[in-house]
């Protein structure tokens, strides 16, 4: 089914994109390879660069999750193995570190004239990629199970969800009201992330790569969810995001949060039951402690030129890619991504993404060291969402493994 | 054998391990040695789709390339990175043992840190797995031995379907079948009656899984070798026992067991070696909170958006190391019959 659905959504992409087919990408010469992460947006992107195929002109993509284990090797090597790289918040940083992508501001000068000022992800006034989606975690919950437990007011922070799973419990409807992407490793990592963000404390001293999480903040954020593991699945240890779905599409599950990215597929009518389907509703993260912004962090996906490639490369590659994100490309795929694109309606599906970006969410943060931290949180918040160690303990042993792992990493 | 022909024989693979095994070691110690170059950071401005333009930290990617540049391999470091707290953590152990209230809580607070987590297990791994798997293996041997021509073939064949599924595969299928709603999961709470009772959710019964996973998938190593071997045991020297009056235990007591210790020797030796590297079942499990192992920390350390290279050479190291003990009763024997046959 799944297969079906992504080849009817390719053809109908390959036929609404026949007329721009001969459209020219306006591309003279050149040799475009495209390496990104594998979800359904990019895939429509890298469909619609295809049209670029001329005389002289030819486009591959390499779709492959493994993307971010790819990307430095082949961008290092000279000529790079790709001359796109599709990135986000966290992948662009280990570009940037090591000096593999090139400043766009004479290309977006050039060919940009589609691109809004927000597309533009500028570091130290140079222009070096390009977004064009947006995402993030957000509240999915059941409007007909919180309904028959009597909430008549929609959960809008963590301790409104936790009243609401404790009432739905109570009731009887559900044993596991709650679910969240608590697999130790980087779902867990973000989850932390995401908490924390939302009660406004910083992960870093300003200016340094000392950590700044042990303290009120990451206490609260750790009790919140260790609270949430009392609703959830006995197994919650071993669910990821793609988990997640499943469970909900089971209708075992009333709340969650959930990335905006499957929000479409939480609620496709050909795979999940109707009156599910139905019940759905897609809301901002909820706040924490009191606090005003959702508790989540906020994602761009967007694309960067490789730096060791030819200038004329460099420019077919760019020009592809805004025939990738052209509006018309977006409007005949309005339901794949919360695009960030010029002309873009969100639909039903982005309203989750849209809320959390309009509550004041922050942004996933881009310091050099954060992959370390997110690596450090990831091993060692384990026992503590196992339930077999405190928050005191599970803070000071992040802070021990994200010191050592910053000694080896040069930061510290 | 002499020396010289002996040597001949094996220059060809000599050779090949040396360039692919030895070389490649080599480096992974020379890489353990060494860190990072302390990153030049600076504080740019940074705009992007969600919360504008805000002053961040970046790397000055030029001069720590002018840094790289000038020592490739990155700073030296010596034995800092097995020293710290991702590997031996020698000043940490220094404290718990200097501040512990006692044995129970040293060595909770020692399996604490990373390393001595992923030990654990590894050994425990090792030392349950590798003899239930020979044991395993051998009692498969004997029965297919026995059974009728016609049926030999095939049974052999689903004898060996746990070794021919590739380890991932083969951990996800029982991963899932432990799931409270596959066939095993579910079947364990209908028997004990507790709609709680997941394998998933607690660390005994994970460590458990995984122990089970690794006899079941190192049985039928153990079997092929065990079952060729029984096509060597002398039929006079059994017949003889049955004159004798040796009942069928007695036989494999007596004769058959003497006669595969040499053989036994050996998968032992492959099986620690194999087990010692235990990884794909943790990722199949999804068991990374309950249970970590030396390889699953290389991989974590080579996994994410910066990788450690140092660090992750400095556990292969020890890794290394750990196999070398584990196998020295082993090879001290081997060396010490190679001589006697010598002389």
């Amino acid at each position: 089914m799944k297969m079906m659905l992504k080849t009817t959504v390719s053809l109908s992409v390959l036929l609404l994109t026949a007329s721009a087919a001969f459209a020219d990408c306006g591309i003279a010469k050149g040799s475009v390879r495209i390496l990104s992460n594998d979800f359904e947006a990019l895939r429509v992107i890298e469909t619609a660069t295809q049209d670029c195929v001329a005389a002289g002109v030819t486009v591959t993509a390499n779709a492959t999750a493994e993307h971010k284990n790819l990307q430095v090797p082949a961008l290092t090597i000279n000529p790079a193995e790709y001359t796109v790289a599709m990135v986000a918040n966290n992948s662009i940083v280990p570009l940037l570190n090591d000096d593999l992508i090139r400043p766009l501001d004479d290309l977006v000068a050039k060919y940009g004239q589609d691109l809004q000022p927000n597309q533009l992800i500028k570091i130290d006034g140079k222009i070096m990629a390009i977004a064009f989606m947006g995402n993030s975690q957000h509240l999915f919950y059941r409007k007909d199970i919180l309904e028959k437990a009597g909430i008549a007011k929609a959960p809008t922070s963590y301790e409104d969800v936790l009243a609401a799973a404790k009432a739905i419990k109570d009731a009887g409807i559900m044993d596991y009201p709650l679910a969240a992407s608590d697999k130790p490793g980087w779902d867990l990592a973000a989850e932390f992330v995401n908490t924390y963000l939302g009660t406004g404390g910083d992960f870093f001293a300003p200016g340094s790569a000392e950590l700044a999480i042990d303290n009120a903040n990451g206490q609260k954020t750790l009790e919140i969810m260790k609270a949430m593991t009392a609703y959830m699945n006995p197994d919650y240890l071993t669910f990821d995001a793609n988990e997640l779905n499943k469970v909900w599409d089971a209708g075992q599950v009333a709340m969650m949060n959930q990335w905006g990215s499957l929000a479409g597929a939480a609620v496709d009518p050909a795979t999940v039951p109707a009156d599910i389907v139905s019940n759905t509703v897609f809301a901002a993260a909820p706040t924490i402690a009191g606090g005003t912004t959702p508790a989540a962090a906020l994602w761009w996906d967007g694309f960067t030129i490789a730096k060791n490639i030819s200038d004329e490369d460099a420019e077919a590659s760019f020009q592809a890619m805004m025939h990738g994100i052209s509006p018309a490309t977006i409007a005949a795929n309005p339901n794949a991504a919360t695009w960030l694109v010029k002309g873009y309606t969100p639909g039903p599906a982005a309203v989750g993404v849209i809320a959390t970006a309009n509550g004041g969410a922050r942004a996933y943060p881009m310091q050099p060291y954060m992959g370390l931290l997110h690596t450090a949180l990831s091993t060692e918040l384990a026992e503590f969402i196992a339930g077999k160690e405190d928050a005191t303990q599970a803070l000071a042993d992040v802070k021990a493994a994200y010191d050592t792992a910053a000694k080896e990493g040069g930061f510290l | 054998m002499p020396h010289k022909t002996f040597f001949a024989f094996i220059l060809p693979s000599l050779i090949a391990m040396v360039l692919f095994i030895a070389l490649p070691i080599v480096s992974v110690v020379v890489q353990s040695f060494y860190v990072e170059h302390s990153r030049v950071l600076v504080e740019v401005e940074n705009c992007q789709p969600f919360g504008g333009c805000t002053k961040e930290v970046r790397v000055d990617s030029a001069a720590t390339a002018a840094l790289k540049k000038e020592q490739p391999l990155g700073q030296f470091n010596g034995f800092g990175t097995y020293l710290n707290r991702g590997h031996l953590a020698v000043a940490e152990i220094g404290q718990i043992i200097s501040t512990s209230k006692g044995f129970g809580d040293a060595v909770a607070r020692i399996y604490n840190l990373p390393f001595y987590k992923a030990l654990a297990f590894t050994l425990v791994f090792c030392f349950v797995v590798t003899p239930l798997a020979m044991a395993l293996g051998f009692a498969i041997a004997l029965g297919v031995n026995a059974l009728p021509k016609i049926v030999k073939g095939p049974t052999i064949f689903f004898s060996l379907l746990p070794m021919i599924i590739t380890p991932l595969v083969g951990s996800l299928i029982l991963f899932w079948m432990i799931n409270p709603q596959g066939i095993i999961g579910a079947t364990i709470q209908h028997i004990f009656n507790d709609p709680t009772l997941s394998l998933r959710a607690s660390p005994a019964l994970t460590w458990a899984s995984l122990l089970f996973y690794g006899v079941w998938t190192n049985a039928p190593f153990s079997f092929v070798v065990f079952y060729a071997g029984l096509q060597t045991v002398p039929g006079d020297t059994l017949e003889s026992a049955m004159i004798d009056g040796a009942s069928r235990w007695e036989r494999i007591r007596y004769v058959i067991i003497p006669h595969l210790a040499p053989l036994a020797t050996f998968v032992a030796l492959v099986q620690l070696m194999d087990n010692f590297r235990v990884f794909e079942p943790i990722v199949g499990f999804s068991a990374e909170a309950n249970a970590t192992s030396l390889s699953w920390l290389i991989y974590n350390d080579l996994s994410g958006d910066t990788q450690l290279f140092g660090s992750a050479g400095a556990t292969s190291v020890l890794t290394i190391a750990g196999v070398i003990v584990l196998l020295m009763p082993v090879l001290v024997r081997t060396w010490r019959e190679f001589n006697r046959k010598v002389i």
